[in-house]
């Protein structure tokens, strides 16, 4: 069929102002009409060209005209609708996938394109933007790709989706003659996408005449090699080598059952340079899913895009790094992980490295010598079974001498490791591990069913192999990694959005146990008692024992006082490190204690808790069951941890304050406060003046490399070197550090923002109060403040009027904005892996929901 | 500013804010169908007379219209002569007789189409969707006064939110009077957050619309004014009952069984042409069982407003006043 171009109908989302329509000649010189969005800058610092893929067309890129649109904006956007595609004229002809990289060509001639552009390709158009790009590299400045593929990887079936599109009859069935292939790509979109949107996607595309375009673009996928279009599909892959020079992002929905993870990591490695960030819980149509990657394609433009008139903001920096500041980087410490390992073996080799403890009571140990052997060993073992340097490897390994050993071995041989704890939820670890794409998973059998369950992609090596990989190992140990290698990948709790995979890199392990070591003042005199799971990898480095005592690990709120004292006595513990969760149970269990019991505890010299607020009573407990120890509850996070340390004695003598006292920063850490606006974003400048509220940023030598594969997420945690933190505080005229919750969590009142935990304290001061959540209800920047509080019963959620009224005077009587409501539940919805991570954001819905009363 | 006409005194706002203004120095004339015992130039009548409006505005340089049918149920034509067309025809009047001010006093339920308002702005008023006559009524005639705002003639619309206090013959004396007779009960566990007005904000509120009327983002536009507190309904009944020295509400009904007892008491009293109001109606169900509370912060700026009086502060004077 053959039809002229023309003007998009009025649609949801798109201005009439940004359709054009442009003449283009053909291969054979025919003239060409193509329909392209035009709009931003007159004299732009970058231009946007963008590539929809199939059956899509430029309406895909709505968001970004609208964006180029703002009067503000320097840069201009082009979106093109290809031929036979969107409202382009229908030639009549099947173009193959040179044809289009050439029909692109010479539009941007007609268009007189210069530089500096940015290419932006989604799906099939990112083999054409790619080969454009290469035949324009005097005007390339980056290439963005979304969800899209250059290769087929080797061992991996087309997606099925494809492949069954492509079979005979079925191809013009679902392409041509019916809207089936554009009403399934539309529904691919994981969020619902309204109908008024899906319409807009199949305005061009009404009748089968009109969808021929789409039948040639399925058909000309190149499954095969004998494949037409394969040649120069190979051409477009082996040449992205060229552009090592060339900043590279790679936005992902990696819910995409056509374009998976799998392509992704294709990409990654053919453009190693390339910053990534995947949306979890986004799919094909990654910028419909999460609109916010077009703020942050814009973003990264900035950051990392060399522009005309040199604009490039501060900090930009060229391909190579990822463009994030981090400030000073600090240098390698010399002292490698394995180091105090190697030197306790030598010097004490019988002497305990790790004991852990059964629910039987017995024990097991390992002695340094042996601990070291199978370190050794397992090093020359794994790189034998194929675990190369800069492969990522999931341990699925309980806390005991095999995971130690294992990640040691993994280090030692320059593999990171992945280290993700079941407190992350079975759902949480399945986007954890397969965001991580580990290369090898190491594990128990458990472990094993559970990344079969998850379709964790990685090679699987049995944790019951690990002896006998270390025996069979023979030869030198490979060469040490360089200190700059991916050391881990930990995960954020999760308790505020999908957890987040942090990287560290050797030199910042280093660097957090020598804070440790330095500040806890750690001799090889200490042991540890590794109560909390991740702990239990720092000893060998920290060079002292350390017992890990009987309990579920996954429940920190198992630990009983007499699982805790057997592990102390074990090795003689003097360090605790363990949950807030843990210790509420062992002042519970505390009764069980026999008296060798408490002597085991009374040698605890600092015990320690972290990851959640300890309530104050709690504290005062703990010192009756570590009569000696002081008692700490530093401040630290998956990103940096410890930051701020303080003893229970010091949170008793500085009383009630609008939050939780942390205590003040470290040696070598420094903290500073970014206000916070009316709506409750931290956009103020920071500050170390005392007293004021707003969200706590964080620098020392011992913080994150970055967020894994979330290249946006780490651009804006990042400033000047600073780490912002997410969590909101103040510090005091004595220069100590008080939490006072979450940023997500600050409530934004008519008379500005609050925080919920100096509320939630003052509630708790009430004897009828059990715990107690301060949340916000209705529009930010005019909420009112509703508390939540557990242990009163009754029918329905208010709590009764003479209570509230007591409540609200207690809370205003300390100058905290009055609670417009008193709401009653029978308990928080908390985090897993702390028990005590209030999701106050679910809570906020809920009330919501209570106080809105009849919805309709 | 010499001399106000302030319609409908014989209420409790009207006749607060026709004292406030007469308390700072201007000349107030009031207009009602009863004697207002203010004590004030007094002009008697119907609103919706257009005889009786254009006298009532005679030299005057300002109007601050609050007289209105308010009831919750009734015929619609009553509730449309009264609202729309007495507004009409003052408007009319004010603009002949050279006055330069005009405040609608308004209601937060003419933008209102029944969905819960949860710290809500000042939506349009809409005659469409309003619910009930009084809701309707009120909504044409905010628009009206609305589209009279000109040059030289600047009309304000001001619409607080439930407003109460000690005098109150409307909002606390049905409830008290319900509490003393045992018949308080709550909808859905009186859960619904619900914003009020304690009657010295709304006056100093309708002043302050009145003085700022000519101010750029005040002229022709609406205010929805309230204290700023929401409450929820269980709250606010009992500490209206406990003021009256009686218990609060304690019985519940679910919200279907309330607002099906609503439409039979309608049909009942219109079937039966019984006098005054049923004692539960669907509109009545509805209001106490979803949340309206608004967000005032463009209220408070543009009109340069800020309650005075909490509500802790004004029960404790409906408390006095009641006990007193």
């Amino acid at each position: 069929m053959v039809a002229p171009a023309r003007l998009p109908p009025p649609l949801l989302g798109l201005q009439a102002s940004w359709s054009r329509l442009i003449e283009a000649p053909d291969d054979d010189g025919t003239p060409r009409t193509w329909h392209v969005l035009d709009a931003g800058a007159a004299e732009p610092d970058v231009t946007l060209l963008c590539v929809h893929g199939n059956p899509t067309w430029s309406y895909l890129w709505r968001g970004l005209l609208a964006r180029a649109g703002q009067a503000d904006a320097r840069f201009r956007v082009i979106a093109v609708d290809q031929l036979e595609m969107g409202f382009s004229e229908r030639t009549g002809r099947s173009r193959r996938l040179a044809d289009r990289i050439d029909d692109l060509g010479r539009l941007t001639d007609a268009l007189a394109l210069s530089g500096p552009v940015v290419t932006v390709a989604h799906d099939w158009g990112g083999p054409i933007s790619l080969g454009w790009a290469q035949r324009h590299r005097a005007l390339l400045a980056g290439v963005v790709l979304c969800n899209t593929a250059v290769h087929q990887p080797a061992g991996a079936p087309a997606p099925a989706v494809i492949r069954a599109a492509r079979l005979p009859g079925v191809l013009p069935l679902v392409t041509e003659r019916t809207r089936a292939f554009i009403a399934g790509t539309t529904a691919l979109s994981g969020r619902r996408m309204g109908a008024e949107t899906a319409a807009a996607f199949a305005a061009p595309y009404a009748s089968a005449r009109r969808r021929a375009g789409i039948r040639a673009f399925v058909a000309d996928i190149p499954l095969r090699t004998s494949h037409p279009s394969a040649a120069c599909l190979d051409e477009v892959a082996a040449r992205l080598s060229d552009f090592a020079d060339v900043p590279a992002l790679l936005l992902w929905g990696p819910g995409d059952p056509v374009f998976s993870d799998l392509y992704l990591r294709d990409l990654r490695a053919r453009l190693p340079h390339a910053d990534v960030h995947r949306y979890e819980g986004a799919r094909h149509l990654v910028t419909e899913d999460a609109p916010q990657a077009l703020d942050d394609l814009l973003a990264w433009i900035r950051a990392r895009v060399p522009l005309a008139r040199d604009q490039r903001v501060a900090g930009a920096e060229g391909p190579g790094t990822d463009g994030i500041d981090r400030g000073q980087r600090g240098l390698p410490t010399g002292r490698r992980l394995w180091h105090e390992l190697e030197r306790r073996a030598a010097e004490s080799p019988e002497g305990a490295a790790i004991v852990s403890m059964r629910t039987d009571g017995r024990a097991s140990q390992v002695t340094w010598a042996e601990l070291l052997a199978l370190v050794d060993g397992l090093a020359g073992g794994l790189a034998a079974e194929g675990i190369r340097p800069g492969d990522r490897v999931s341990v699925l390994i309980p806390p005991s001498p095999a995971l130690v050993a294992a990640i040691y071995a993994c280090w030692r041989i320059g593999a990171a490791a992945i280290v993700t704890d079941a407190g992350l939820g079975v759902r949480g670890m399945r986007r954890a591990i397969r965001g991580a794409h580990p290369d090898h998973v190491i594990a128990v059998p458990a472990g094993l069913a559970l990344a079969r369950t998850l379709r964790i992609p990685g090679r699987r090596i049995r944790a019951g192999d690990l002896p006998r990989i270390a025996r069979a190992s023979s030869g030198p140990l490979p060469d040490q990694p360089p200190a700059d290698t991916e050391a881990v990948i930990a995960f954020t709790s999760g308790a505020t959005g999908p957890a987040k995979g942090v990287v560290y890199r050797h030199w910042q392990v280093e660097r957090t146990r020598d804070v440790i070591a330095r500040h806890y003042q750690v001799t090889e005199a200490d042991a540890l008692i590794a109560a909390f799971a991740p702990w239990a990898v720092l000893g060998p480095a920290l060079g002292i024992a350390s017992a890990i005592p009987a309990m579920d690990v996954t429940r920190p709120r198992t630990l009983r006082a007499s699982a805790l004292a057997r592990a102390a006595a074990a090795v003689g513990g003097t360090l605790l490190w363990s949950s807030p969760a843990a210790l509420a149970n062992v002042i519970r269990t505390q009764g069980e204690l026999d008296d060798a019991g408490r002597a085991a505890l009374a040698r605890v010299r600092i015990a320690m808790f972290a990851g959640a607020p300890v309530p104050s009573g709690a504290l005062a407990r703990a010192a009756s069951i570590f009569p000696a120890a002081s008692i700490r509850t530093p401040y630290g996070m998956t990103e940096a941890l410890p930051l701020t340390d303080v003893t229970s004695q010091e949170i008793a003598d500085a009383g009630r304050g609008n939050g939780v006292l942390v205590g003040a920063p470290i040696a070598g850490v420094e903290v500073g406060i970014c206000s916070l606006d009316a709506q409750g974003d931290p956009t103020g400048e920071r500050t170390a003046q005392p007293m004021a509220s707003g969200e706590i940023l964080v620098r020392c030598d011992h913080l994150r490399d970055g967020y894994d594969a979330l290249w946006a997420t780490t651009h804006r945690a990042s400033a000047d070197g600073w780490h912002r933190t997410g969590d909101v505080g103040h510090i005091d005229a004595k220069g100590r550090l008080w939490l006072e919750g979450r940023l997500a969590h600050v409530i934004t009142t008519e008379d500005g923002p609050c925080t919920p935990v100096g509320i939630e304290q003052r509630a708790m001061e009430l004897d009828w109060v059990e715990a107690a959540a301060a949340v916000g209800v209705g529009p930010p920047g005019c909420q009112q403040v509703v508390v939540v509080v557990t242990g009163v019963s009754g029918r329905g959620p208010l709590v009764d009027v003479p209570r509230t009224l007591s409540l609200r005077a207690h809370v205003e009587a300390a100058g905290l904005p009055a609670p417009a409501a008193v709401l009653r539940r029978d308990d928080l919805p908390v985090d897993i892996r702390h028990n005590a991570k209030v999701d106050r954001t679910a809570l906020a819905r809920w009330a919501d929901r209570i106080l809105a009363g009849v919805a309709r | 500013m010499t001399r106000v006409l302030v319609t409908g005194a014989s209420g409790m706002l009207g006749a607060g804010v026709a004292r406030a203004l007469a308390r700072r120095g201007a000349q107030v004339r009031v207009l009602q169908r009863r004697p207002s015992g203010l004590g004030l130039d007094e002009v008697l009548g119907d609103v919706a007379d257009p005889g009786v409006a254009r006298s009532a505005v005679r030299k005057c340089d300002a109007v601050v219209h609050l007289a209105a049918k308010v009831s919750l149920v009734g015929d619609e034509d009553a509730f449309t002569r009264v609202n729309v067309d007495g507004t009409r025809h003052l408007i009319t009047a004010a603009r002949d007789a050279g006055a330069s001010r005009f405040v609608q006093v308004s209601s937060p339920s003419v933008a209102h189409a029944g969905a819960a308002l949860v710290g809500a702005g000042a939506g349009r008023a809409d005659p469409g969707r309003a619910r009930g006559p009084y809701a309707r009524s009120k909504a044409a005639a905010e628009l009206l006064a609305l589209a009279a705002d000109a040059p030289g003639f600047a009309v304000v619309a001001i619409r607080p939110h439930l407003v109460w206090g000690p005098g109150d013959e409307q909002l606390i004396s049905r409830i008290v009077g319900r509490a003393r007779a045992g018949r308080l009960v709550l909808i859905d566990g009186g859960r619904a957050l619900i914003d009020t007005t304690y009657i010295d904000n709304a006056v100093d509120a309708i002043v302050a619309g009145l003085d700022h009327a000519p101010d750029d983002g005040v002229h022709g536009q609406a205010f929805v004014v309230s204290n700023g507190e929401p409450r929820t309904v269980a709250e606010l009944l009992t500490r209206i009952s406990n003021a009256a020295g009686e218990p609060g509400p304690a019985r519940s009904i679910a919200f279907p069984a309330a607002s099906g007892l609503g439409r039979l008491a309608e049909a009942v009293w219109r079937a039966t042409r019984r006098p005054g109001e049923p004692p539960m109606t669907r509109f009545l169900a509805e209001q106490l069982a979803t949340a309206h509370w608004f967000d005032q912060r463009r209220t408070r700026q543009a009109l340069h407003w800020r309650p005075q009086v909490s509500l802790d502060e004004g029960f404790r004077r409906l408390t006095a006043h009641l006990s007193g």
